[in-house]
């Protein structure tokens, strides 16, 4: 109610509310463009996975995608949980209060978790990991920064775009029973995509007293201007997976019909849209594991340890990087990014062809660095059988270092080797997240002590 | 599951296209200015109406137009197993919003600038549909309350299950997973002003699916036009005229 008062507050004109009421009978908005366009979109990642920012026009939204290995719902016991969480920043609209959500806050989640979760776009069976016992439990945080209008649209495109490129840590279940779970880090296993089955594109429309009014993508003004809204939620087929039109200005069914037809054209170009920039962010992913192998192929199997403390030089330097990276989050087109994957992807592939499971989603997979890998592979484990420590490739940026401080190659190869067995060790014994996570820890510690030398 | 027989009849024995019996009562709360019973088949609702009265937090109070507020609870009691918090969630909260919305669009709220009207839902018994119920309720106690209003909004739920559109889906129906349309209209006017809808439906279904929900709430507002025609009689019987 206090979100009421605060609106009236905060309320329009009587002079700007006529202007755009007028403007609209002769099909102008306050911000040049026609009725029915659209504002321009754009939609950026962050430096993780699973993250994204999209502004539309002045509305800026971010939001997170995150898991968590959860017990299942009692009514649900092998399907994975998604939920959807709002946090409407009073520094985006006066009207925003700090602390408890506010009614609208409330809407907008329910708006976008219903259009998920209805219309079944998230495999959710596939998150199970033991029925009855664990499931992975999506979290959808949206964050609205600044509200220029039709928040919906914005952090609906969010969340979807966040989901997108978010990628969840691969399980596998060891034990005798096979009931004891492992989660693989990201350094051992390449993460999987969620699967996603459609894109459920939230279009807003907003409706005035004059009932020949109807614009789509209303602006902040014309939010209080207008007098109804309506939602409707469309993937590209041409399915309505939810529409929200909750009271307001009454419409005649014919101007809803007309306005779903709308809709449908619009959710095909954003749909269109978010894929492109989707595609543009996993190649730029698939990218970097490349750009690390393809320097290397040539010079890399010098030694082994010595590669593989080059590994951990360039691994403290993603590091480093990374975390600047995640301050700032970085333009989905900047060249600059490194990324704290790649070395973990390099890796995994490794432990992979070992194994012989390679398990990596159709986004990871690149023929390129693979069929380098098992080469190099192959020669290391036919010249030093078994017992060899895993030979690693090296990106160009080690490469420079090594050559720029031969002593510290030297340093780093003594380290790497008390902690090559180790790594190893972890591997051949059965696997809990402990084991997994230790070697890594140690030879951050230890290389970052070396780097600093 | 089967939701509509070879036969043509649904689990609780309707025809697609048929509701539930419906029965509504005004006058079921003394204190209150206007208030109803609503109930669709075993959906049952118990709506309050206070006002137009003096605007309670004064910082509220809007100089053109009354202020309306609404709530909307489930009883602990109104669903199969026993709900453990049933205040506050956040369906609660939509709904909330959703009806006092939908009852905005229709009080000539300019009427009465400077004054507030209260409307309380309670769900008693839930089996599908609770939406529509409590919309409806909230029309007859808005009625009775003797407030000024445009139409009498009325609202009615339909879904698509087994390739068939249905009227007025019940529980079980609705939590089938197939899709809900809750619509809500302004039958004179032959306006939609609530339109919530679920689950994935093609465009063109989906409007069979909306005729058929219009068509319902067409049905319920001819019938709570007559109960209050009926409310209406009895008043003048006993004031003697």
């Amino acid at each position: 109610m206090d979100h009421q008062r605060l609106q009236q507050l905060t309320k329009i004109t009587l002079n700007n509310n006529n202007f755009i009421q007028t403007a609209l009978l002769s099909d102008l908005r306050v911000d040049g463009r026609r009725p029915l366009d659209y504002r321009k979109l754009t939609i950026k990642f962050g430096a993780d996975d699973g993250s994204s920012e999209v502004k539309l026009g002045d509305t800026y939204v971010i939001s997170f995608v995150t898991a968590q290995l959860l017990q299942p719902y009692k009514d649900r016991p092998n399907e994975g949980s998604l939920s959807v969480f709002t946090e409407f920043s009073p520094m985006a609209d006066p009207s925003f209060e700090p602390g408890r959500a506010s009614e609208s806050a409330v809407e907008l989640g329910r708006i976008v978790d219903r259009g998920l979760r209805e219309s079944r776009a998230i495999d959710t069976e596939s998150l199970c990991v033991v029925s009855g016992k664990l499931v992975w439990a999506i979290r959808i945080d949206i964050h609205v920064i600044d509200n220029g209008g039709n928040l919906v649209d914005a952090a609906n495109v969010a969340a979807l775009a966040a989901l997108l490129t978010f990628r969840r840590p691969e399980c596998s279940l060891t034990g005798e029973d096979g009931q004891q779970v492992v989660v693989h880090p990201p350094e051992e296993r390449d993460p999987l995509p969620l699967i996603i089955h459609h894109l459920p594109i939230a279009v807003t429309f907003g409706f005035f007293s004059n009932e020949n009014l109807v614009v789509i993508d209303p602006t902040y003004h014309e939010e209080s201007v207008m007098t109804g809204r309506m939602t409707a939620t469309l993937n590209a087929n041409g399915d309505v997976c939810s529409i929200q039109k909750a009271g307001g200005e009454g419409v005649s069914q014919r101007v809803i019909m007309h306005c779903l037809k709308l809709a449908h054209v619009k959710a095909g170009d954003i749909t269109a849209k978010i894929r492109d920039v989707v595609e543009i962010h996993n190649t730029e992913r698939a990218l970097r594991k490349i750009k690390r192998h393809s320097s290397s192929v040539a010079v890399d199997v010098c030694g082994t340890t010595a590669t593989l403390g080059g590994k951990q030089n360039q691994s403290v330097g993603d590091k480093n990087v990374n975390h600047l990276d995640q301050l700032k989050l970085k333009d989905e087109l900047n060249d600059m990014e490194c990324d704290a994957k790649t070395p973990g992807q390099v890796q995994s592939n490794k432990k992979d062809g070992v194994s012989n499971n390679f398990t990596g989603g159709p986004s990871s997979w690149d023929p390129y660095s693979e069929c380098v890998d098992s080469d190099s592979l192959k020669a290391s484990l036919a010249s030093r059988g078994q017992s060899t420590p895993q030979s690693k490739q090296k990106d160009s940026r080690s490469e420079t270092k090594r050559e720029e401080q031969p002593k510290e190659v030297k340093t780093n190869s003594s380290s790497a080797m008390d902690i090559a067995p180790n790594v190893r060790q972890s591997n051949n014994e059965g696997k809990t997240l402990k084991d997994a996570v230790k070697p890594k820890h140690k030879r951050k510690k230890k290389t970052s002590s070396n780097g600093r030398k | 599951m089967e939701y509509v027989s070879p036969e043509g009849l649904r689990l609780d024995g309707r025809r697609p296209m048929e509701m539930r019996q419906i029965r509504a009562e005004i006058g079921a709360v003394s204190k209150a200015d206007g208030s109803a019973v609503f109930e669709m088949g075993n959906t049952k609702v118990i709506a309050a109406v206070y006002g137009p009265r003096q605007v309670q937090n004064k910082s509220q109070q809007m100089n053109d137009q009354a202020l309306v507020r609404c709530e909307y609870s489930m009883a602990n009691f109104s669903t199969g197993d026993r709900m453990r918090k049933p205040k506050g969630d956040r369906r609660s909260t939509e709904i909330s919003l959703v009806i006092r919305q939908t009852m905005e669009a229709c009080i000539l709220t300019h009427l009465m600038p400077h004054s507030q009207i209260d409307i309380f839902v309670q769900v008693l018994q839930a089996d599908g549909g609770t939406r529509s119920a409590c919309i409806n309720a909230a029309t007859l106690a808005l009625a009775d309350a003797g407030i000024p209003m445009r139409d009498l909004v009325t609202s009615c739920s339909a879904g698509y299950l087994n390739s068939t559109p249905l009227l007025d889906l019940n529980y079980v129906e609705d939590s089938a997973g197939g899709a809900d349309v809750t619509l809500g209209i302004l039958p004179k006017l032959d306006k939609v002003t609530l339109l919530q809808m679920d689950s994935k439906l093609p465009i063109d279904i989906l409007e069979n699916v909306m005729q058929l929900a219009i068509e319902g709430c067409k049905a319920v507002a001819n019938y709570i036009r007559e109960i209050l025609l009926e409310n209406t009689k009895q008043l003048e019987y006993r004031r003697g005229v």
